[in-house]
């Protein structure tokens, strides 16, 4: 029985999905868009992001769609007026967290933060901004983290931990205080659990972990984990 | 040495052995030695007394016990002397002289001394804190006297896994946590899994500002707690169960401690529990305060080992908890409640409160209030009837403002709402929630916006920093209540308010985020004056805000 494929709607079109499948996966399967921010292919779901909220029909609540499984007769509706009206306050939210200035940014262009708040009409954060003054760190030989324009997606440590094996980053701190931090709050340049595979770098959606002295352009890349993954023949 | 093996019948063994112990003494002196009593004093009174009745000569007839809480947190110390149950409040040295020649040498209780208890008790529904400031918790022959395992020697003997369950079904009972899931549901869903092991974890972290129900609880009635996660276990076919607790509870920590290792001794836990095949283990595990680690996938996260952050549901701890396994998580209140229902019945449970909300609510009675303290009422009593009979209404006799019901989560409740019976569905329309169970009492002296952010602050702190809406939104929230208190607000301002609480409630990932703004939201609609009067005319009723205005003004 669990072979059979589910069907459902998505935005009123009819789809059908294996079991275990998650909204997303079904969604990208038919191309409806859904956008996220913390959600990366091949890493486990987060669900931090909430900007791939979704309205299920008949429930009051809103479902993320990275971890929601689908199930038999659901009907789920991506883009609706109030949807995307939280999509907004969310990025702006997060633009007026901590010290986003694109234009002296290193990941100007380059920004999945950035790119979306022009994709889903963020002109303007109504929301006084905080200015903060988290730390910089350089001190390791190419790789380097800017804490104020983190966003906290955790796609790094997840990265570090999954794919490299490595778990040199993780969080400390909580709520607004929350931070990436390194082995047990050491510099980079100390630290003894970094292997320097850089995978943290490509897959920073924003300019918070970069390489020195390299094109931003050349170093992201969203696709490096399931690339991998498919070189180890995992999927 | 061959260690004894104690089986079913030597329950009923302590237990006679243990009141015919009692029974030779004529009075008890009960002095309350919980978090609240110490601080003021309490050990120290209890080895006054046990000084004085040898002083006095009455050490044959007269028992010096230290219990957990009685319940009149502001009277402590508090001395109760049974029979009777006479409560002597604000006890000091010189004070339990005169208690021992007057009350026990000659048999004449000191008026002067005693609390006005006859309100405070009647209108009460004392069950899950029965035994609170009526045993001793270092004393598992104490629980044992009263009653204690003889439900756990029913289940074992005469009831079937399935049995249970269904008794906890016509109770009606649920959850004490706040979200109130009946509690036989959840159970059934994982009795039905075939998977083992299986987990059970008994919520003990209540980190809410002016709630100490459930520290309450387990400082005076631990072995109730052990005998409800035995009956769960049971049920369920679990045979690991954990306590998880908060480091900031140290008494109630070796409280627990030193009970699970007296049940181990008395084979009550462990392998072949009382000589029949059950095997249960229960293990202690300390957070490290954190509120959000009340939240039950956070729970798991923690005594996994990891950092306290929740994880989207489903899939619910039920068919995923601990390791992956099924876990059943269950508040301390929740799981005291399973022995008298096995006692009783589920017909008797039943009958108090009301048909939809079974049973009885602790309640942490503080603030702007004459009598705070632990109290425990049916379902379905008034809130005026709490805060005006059992509290004893507002020092000073100042107006009541607002009570603020469920704790920094919960809602700020007008006077004209205080009539509305507290049940899980009338807190839900009137815009609170049960939460863990404290009421917080606000005079006219305080300004409601100050208390709104006072709230939102202990969110803001507390927020684990995972999901966007609670981490960051929250934080505006607190802004733009800063901005209106000092006097910088903008009209424009309340509709933002209400924008983004609607907004974090609807989007936050866990229960933190989803209720944090319920005390903006609910001030919100029964304050709106207030907050008007804040920025149209630079106005505080409480004449708390603007102060820094002033002083720049008159410099």
């Amino acid at each position: 029985m669990d072979d059979e494929p589910i069907e459902l709607i998505i935005d009123g079109i009819q789809v059908s999905a294996v079991h275990d499948a998650t909204i997303l996966e079904v969604a990208k399967q038919y191309g409806i868009y859904i956008p996220t921010l913390c959600d990366l292919e091949g890493l486990t779901s987060f669900s931090g992001c909430r900007l791939c909220l979704v309205e299920i029909r008949g429930s009051p609540k809103l479902y993320p769609a990275c971890t929601t499984p689908v199930t038999s007769g659901m009907e789920i509706i991506t883009n609706s007026e109030k949807l995307k009206e939280y999509r907004k306050i969310c990025l702006s939210l997060l633009l007026s967290e901590r010290t986003h200035v694109c234009s002296v940014c290193i990941a100007n262009n380059n920004c999945e933060l950035q790119d979306l708040s022009n994709k889903l009409g963020v002109d303007h954060v109504s929301f006084e901004r905080n200015w903060t003054k988290h730390t910089i760190d350089s001190g390791h030989d190419f790789l380097v983290i800017d804490r104020n324009r983190c966003i906290l997606c955790t796609r790094c440590i997840r990265v570090c931990q999954e794919i490299e094996g490595a778990h040199t980053l993780d969080l400390k701190n909580r709520g607004k205080d929350s931070q990436i931090t390194i082995d047990f709050d050491a510099l980079w340049g100390d630290s003894c659990s970094c292997t320097a595979c850089r995978k943290c770098a490509k897959v920073c959606p924003t300019g918070a972990i970069y390489i020195e002295d390299e094109l931003i352009s050349k170093t992201k890349d969203k696709n490096v984990v399931s690339f991998l993954l498919k070189r180890r023949m995992y999927k | 040495m061959r260690v004894k093996k104690f089986i079913l019948a030597d329950i009923q063994k302590i237990a006679e052995t243990e009141v015919d112990f009692q029974r030779a003494y004529k009075y008890r002196i009960n002095v309350c030695c919980s978090s609240g009593c110490i601080p003021l004093g309490a050990l120290n009174l209890l080895k006054t007394f046990e000084k004085l009745i040898k002083e006095q000569d009455v050490a044959e007839e007269c028992l010096v016990a230290r219990t957990g809480c009685v319940g009149t947190c502001s009277a402590g110390p508090v001395v109760v002397v049974e029979s009777g149950g006479y409560i002597y409040q604000n006890v000091t040295p010189e004070k339990a002289k005169k208690i021992v020649i007057d009350h026990i040498v000659l048999g004449l209780p000191v008026k002067s001394l005693l609390y006005e208890s006859k309100v405070f008790l009647k209108k009460q529904h004392r069950l899950v804190l029965r035994n609170a400031g009526k045993i001793d918790p270092y004393r598992i022959e104490d629980y044992i006297a009263t009653g204690g395992y003889s439900a756990l020697v029913k289940c074992l003997t005469r009831k079937s896994p399935q049995e249970v369950i269904d008794e906890i079904r016509i109770s009606g009972l649920r959850g004490r946590g706040g979200a109130g899931f009946p509690t036989a549901r959840k159970w059934s869903f994982v009795a039905r899994d075939h998977r083992s092991p299986k987990y059970i974890i008994a919520n003990l972290d209540e980190g809410d500002p002016g709630v100490f129900a459930n520290r309450t609880l387990a400082e005076a009635d631990p072995h109730a707690l052990i005998e409800g996660l035995l009956i769960a276990g049971y049920a369920i076919g679990a045979e690991k169960a954990f306590i998880y607790t908060r480091a900031e509870y140290p008494l109630a920590i070796d409280i627990l401690e030193k009970a699970i290792k007296k049940s181990e001794e008395l084979n009550i836990l462990g392998k072949n529990v009382l000589g029949t095949t059950l095997n249960f283990d229960v293990e202690l595990r300390l957070g490290a305060g954190a509120f959000v680690a009340g939240e039950e996938t956070a729970i798991i996260a923690s005594v996994e080992g990891r950092r306290a952050m929740p994880r989207p549901r489903p899939p619910y701890p039920a068919t995923s908890g601990l390791w992956g396994k099924p876990t059943v998580i269950q508040n301390v209140e929740t799981l005291a409640n399973i022995p008298l229902i096995i006692q009783n019945g589920g017909t008797w449970f039943s009958k108090i409160g009301t048909p939809k909300c079974t049973g009885t609510k602790c309640f942490s009675l503080t603030g702007k209030i004459n009598n705070p303290g632990l109290i425990e009422v049916p379902m379905g009593i008034p809130l005026r009837e709490v805060i005006f009979d059992i509290g004893r209404g507002i020092p000073d006799n100042r107006k009541l403002k607002a009570a603020l019901i469920g704790g920094p989560s919960g809602g700020c409740l007008p006077d004209i709402l205080l009539d509305s019976s507290i049940d899980y569905e009338s807190l839900e329309t009137v815009g609170a929630i049960m939460g863990s169970g404290g009421i917080v009492v606000i005079d006219d002296q305080s300004c409601i916006i100050d208390t709104a952010k006072f709230f939102i602050d202990f969110c803001v702190s507390e927020s684990c920093g995972k999901c966007t809406p609670c981490r960051v939104g929250l934080l505006k929230i607190k802004e733009i209540l800063e901005k209106i208190i000092q006097g910088n607000g903008r009209i424009e301002d309340v509709e933002l308010l209400s924008k983004l609480s609607t907004f974090i409630s609807e989007t936050s990932l866990c229960g933190l985020g989803q209720t944090a703004p319920n005390p903006v939201l609910t001030t919100l609609r029964y304050f709106k004056k207030e907050y008007l009067e804040h920025l149209y005319e630079n106005f505080c009723t409480a004449n708390k805000c603007f102060k820094k205005k002033e002083i720049l003004r008159i410099g």
